[in-house]
């Protein structure tokens, strides 16, 4: 067993590990993350997502020990103050949730594109989330509720 | 609401584009879903599956796995009360194959499909769990299996269960089929087949089961069907007051959720232990441990005149029920029903068949058995049109269903059939048509029309039971057991009951899905939790609402009927000035000792039992009518179809909330297309080969173009409002559309389904030769 601290939403956490845990085991079993999702275990389907210092990542497929040290932002990490980010507003704003399930992780992917690149095309946001998989709302509302959060956020 | 005219009603909260709130807890992660949920004392389960399709369990030894350490218990089938599940399929003559086998819990001394379930294991962690089914000790003989529907009607094919792999009939039988096709200047005969589909539901199958302080066997997990209690109640042999099912809001369900899945598993374990026990599948076992879409292969002969009538259709169906009988000769009545498309043909004779085989079984997936039939019957209607050198659309205008008409079962259609504008707003919405990118890519658009019912077969007698009841300060509860699989089945009826109570939408709180605490309002399936349910909360809701305009109406000195509430407050329609506040209204009501709360269940339009295979009369309560429309783009170099627009366009009767209506649609056209290009879930003599999403293609962000959705209002549904349901009618259309604007592009008929690059290039390469 390892012991690693990370940074999760802003707060230190330190955890016992096994070598083969992942991050997302960490993070859900651990630490009580569950908005950190169980969908596929095999990096396919995103649902697991998360920001590591800021870049997404399948969450099942990195090794605990790996974050050690690094700060990991989960859906629960994005509204500030009680206050909901711009992407969780119009994600329901333009009903682009649905059953909710890939929400967590579409969420963050499509905030650290806009934290790259505040203006994308449609093209760019479709690329950005080609790696989540939404089998309730075939993209389009998430589609547009991105590009609507990029409008606010750059007016 | 106000007007008492039904065509001038004005609504304050139904017909608007409402956020719904359960939305702020899943963009929040905040939702507790089933495999979030812990308890103290918690065990895990595993469970260990059959590696044959067809064999003998000649030993099995699970010695070793009960006395690893951490490990609760193992069961197998003799330690199930009642482990098989058996039904009687109405209608069918005697020689249909006994329905023995509609499931066993567990596998008794066979095994008959590749994933069958033999034991289960609960431990005090996942990882010693799996380390328990790695020393279960098995010895299988293999027997000889069939694997296909066909092989399997013949006389001396392999048995799966019983004397007859056909478990299922269903006839229509309308006119007279030879002399229709005698009356044909133009006959038009293929044959169609489709795939086994995954419903890959993000979230995977899972639920805990504990006993409470009262003894009574808790489940909170992910179903469509809390109605379940029952069966489990069955399974373990205790009554059924003594088991509660509680459901989860769905990480989707499309279906797959409809049967039993780890109820069984978890309840049987819960109750052994006497400790609470959580089962999770791994995506793996989602695909080789949970039942398909079933593959049909479809011989279909249309006979039309030179004017562009139909006069005849003859039809067989052959569906692949799998192993075990589930949901399979139900499936094959919705295709038999629905299998002659939205259009009048006076002449019909369809023979259809379910049966059983050693692949993995097969059930409930949207569409029900009507995706299947879209296929043929918009490919035909295709085809023919071509044949008769007539325009697709027109070949369709003069053949759709009208109002009046009598379907293939001889059922009158009630409501208003708005066809051809959604047809010829699917086809508009699609625009200017494509450039080819390249000299090697082919542009092509197509359409397909579909119908597809709403509401549950009528000969069920269907309910849905619902209880609103005001408080105190004018916020209202909803509790209903419907559950909600994440299309917004909860926020309907909110936005119903603040409709007719005037409650701020807000303060209207839904409890649901439990089947000790809410009235139970039937299964989310079949398209027909908003007319089930939503009528139910609308009866409840409009009671409620005549207490109180009737003591709203004494505290104005005004008539009820010129009264309107709205938002928290009872006023004079028209005059806002003459009001009182809603809550005001409700405790002068519960003084008087009218507690404002109602309990009442809306009852589905009934029909006879049916009594022979041959399906008559009245089959379901209504019909949700659409058309879609693709643009493609064919690269004829390597086979790739990719879809460049897609449109589709249906009349819901009445919009609850068109932001969910466009929902549905766009959903379920996004898995429409995974049906027509990319899903196969594929078996080589029952032995799964693609059970991971890297093999399993499901489409992604980049594969579903913008997709158009176009709301038309007939009003003339029978749901609540004059609504209709679009849940299961948004994927029926997609495909056929795709295949004719294949056909539009590159002049080539794919008839087999996912028309993936291997099968398009070939069949362009025999195009070529051909030529």
């Amino acid at each position: 067993m390892i012991n690693i601290r990370l940074n999760v939403n802003n707060e230190d956490y330190q955890a016992e590990v096994a070598a083969y845990h992942t991050l997302r085991d960490v993070l859900r079993d651990k630490l009580g993350f569950t908005d950190v999702k169980n969908g596929c275990s095999e990096g396919e389907c995103g649902s697991c997502a998360v920001l590591v210092d800021g870049k997404p990542v399948t969450s099942c497929l990195m090794l605990a020990a790996q974050a050690q040290g690094k700060r990991i932002t989960t859906a629960r990490g994005l509204a500030t103050d009680g206050k909901l980010h711009p992407l969780q507003e119009k994600f329901i704003e333009y009903e682009a949730v649905q059953c909710g399930y890939c929400t967590p992780g579409m969420l963050l992917v499509a905030k650290a594109l806009l934290d790259k690149n505040p203006n994308p095309t449609e093209e760019e946001v479709r690329t950005a989330i080609s790696g989540n998989i939404c089998r309730c709302t075939g993209y389009q509302q998430i589609v547009e509720a991105i590009l609507a959060a990029a409008a606010e956020t750059n007016m | 609401m106000v007007g008492k005219d039904k065509e001038k009603q004005t609504f304050h909260v139904v017909g608007k584009r409402l956020d719904g709130l359960d939305e702020k807890a899943k963009v929040s992660g905040s939702v507790i879903y089933a495999d979030d949920f812990t308890m103290g004392r918690m065990l895990y389960a595993k469970v260990f599956r059959s590696t044959r399709a067809s064999a003998k369990i000649k030993s099995i030894d699970t010695t070793a796995a009960r006395s690893l350490a951490g490990v609760a218990t193992v069961i197998t089938a003799e330690d199930v009360p009642n482990n098989r599940s058996v039904t009687n399929v109405v209608g069918q003559s005697a020689d249909v194959g006994l329905l023995q086998a509609r499931h066993y819990v567990l596998a008794e001394d066979r095994v008959r499909f590749y994933g069958e379930p033999i034991a289960l294991v609960a431990a005090e962690d996942p990882d010693i769990a799996e380390a328990a089914l790695k020393l279960i000790k098995i010895e299988y003989e293999t027997l000889p299996g069939v694997f296909d529907p066909e092989e399997a009607m013949k006389d001396d094919a392999p048995k799966v269960h019983g004397d007859n792999n056909i478990i299922a009939r269903w006839k229509l039988r309308r006119g007279d089929i030879n002399k229709g096709f005698r009356e044909a200047d133009v006959i038009v005969e293929n044959t169609y087949q489709t795939q086994f589909v995954e419903h890959a539901q993000l979230e995977p199958e899972s639920g805990v089961a504990w006993i409470d302080d009262d003894g009574v066997l808790n489940l909170r997990v992910a179903t469509q069907v809390i109605e379940q209690y029952r069966e489990i109640a069955h399974i373990l042999g205790i009554p059924e007051s003594k088991v509660r099912i509680r459901g989860t809001l769905i990480g989707g369900g499309f279906g797959g959720r409809e049967d039993l899945t780890v109820e069984p598993y978890i309840a049987l374990l819960s109750w052994k232990t006497g400790r609470p026990v959580k089962l999770t599948y791994e995506r793996e076992e989602m695909m080789y441990g949970r039942h398909k879409r079933h593959p049909y292969k479809m011989w279909y002969k249309h006979g039309a005149t030179r004017a562009g009538k139909l006069v005849a259709m003859e039809a067989t169906l052959i569906s692949d029920s799998g192993a075990f009988v589930y949901l399979s000769p139900w499936v094959l009545l919705y295709s038999a029903v629905h299998s002659t498309g939205p259009y009048y043909i006076p002449n019909v004779k369809v023979d259809s068949y379910s049966v059983l085989t050693n692949n993995i079984y097969t059930s409930a997936f949207r569409g029900f058995g009507v995706p299947q039939v879209a296929v043929a019957h918009e490919s035909q209607m295709d085809i023919l049109a071509r044949e008769l050198k007539m325009a697709p659309a027109e070949l369709r205008a003069k053949n759709y269903l009208k109002t009046g008409d009598e379907t293939g079962t001889g059922q009158r259609i009630e409501s208003k059939v708005l066809l051809t504008k959604t047809q010829e707003a699917a086809v508009k919405a699609l625009g200017d048509r494509s450039k080819p990118r390249a000299p090697y890519i082919k542009v092509g658009r197509g359409f397909a029309s579909c119908w597809q019912s709403y509401g549950r077969m009528c000969y069920l007698h269907d309910t849905s039971s619902a209880w609103v009841g005001m408080e105190m300060d004018g916020s209202a509860v909803i509790r209903c057991g419907i559950p909600d699989l994440g299309g917004g089945q909860r926020e309907s009826l909110r936005q119903i009951a603040a409709e007719l109570t005037g409650a701020f939408l807000e303060s209207v709180h839904v409890i649901s899905t439990d089947s000790q605490v809410t009235p139970l309002g039937g299964t989310v399936t079949a398209t027909r939790a908003l007319f089930m349910s939503g009528n139910a909360v609308k009866l409840a809701a409009e009671a409620i609402r005549h207490d109180l305009l009737q003591k709203a109406s004494e505290m104005l000195g005004e008539n009820p009927e010129d009264l309107d509430i709205c938002d928290g407050e009872v006023s004079v329609s028209g005059n806002r000035k003459v009001r009182i506040p809603l809550a005001q209204v409700v405790k002068a009501i519960k003084s008087e000792g009218n507690p404002l709360e109602v309990l009442k269940t809306f009852r589905a339009p009934t029909a006879e039992p049916i009594t022979r295979e041959i399906i008559e009369g009245q089959v379901f309560p209504d019909f949700t009518f659409g058309s879609q429309a693709a643009e493609v783009e064919v690269n004829t170099l390597t086979g790739r179809v990719n879809v460049t627009k897609i449109t589709g366009a249906y009349d819901v009767g009445k919009a609850i909330n068109p932001k969910r209506v466009e929902g549905q649609i766009e959903g379920g056209i996004a898995q429409g297309l995974g049906y027509a290009l990319l899903e196969e879930f594929i078996e080589d003599k029952g032995i799964p080969k693609n059970v991971s999403l890297t093999t399993y293609i499901l489409p992604t962000s980049k594969d579903v173009p913008d997709i158009q959705s176009i709301i038309l209002e007939s009003g003339s549904g029978k749901g609540p409002f004059g609504s209709k349901g679009i849940g299961e009618p948004a994927i029926t259309a997609t495909a056929p559309a795709i295949l004719n604007a294949i056909y539009d592009a590159v002049g080539v008929r794919i008839k087999k389904i996912p028309a993936t690059p291997e099968i398009v290039f070939y069949h362009l390469k025999e195009r070529d030769e051909g030529a």
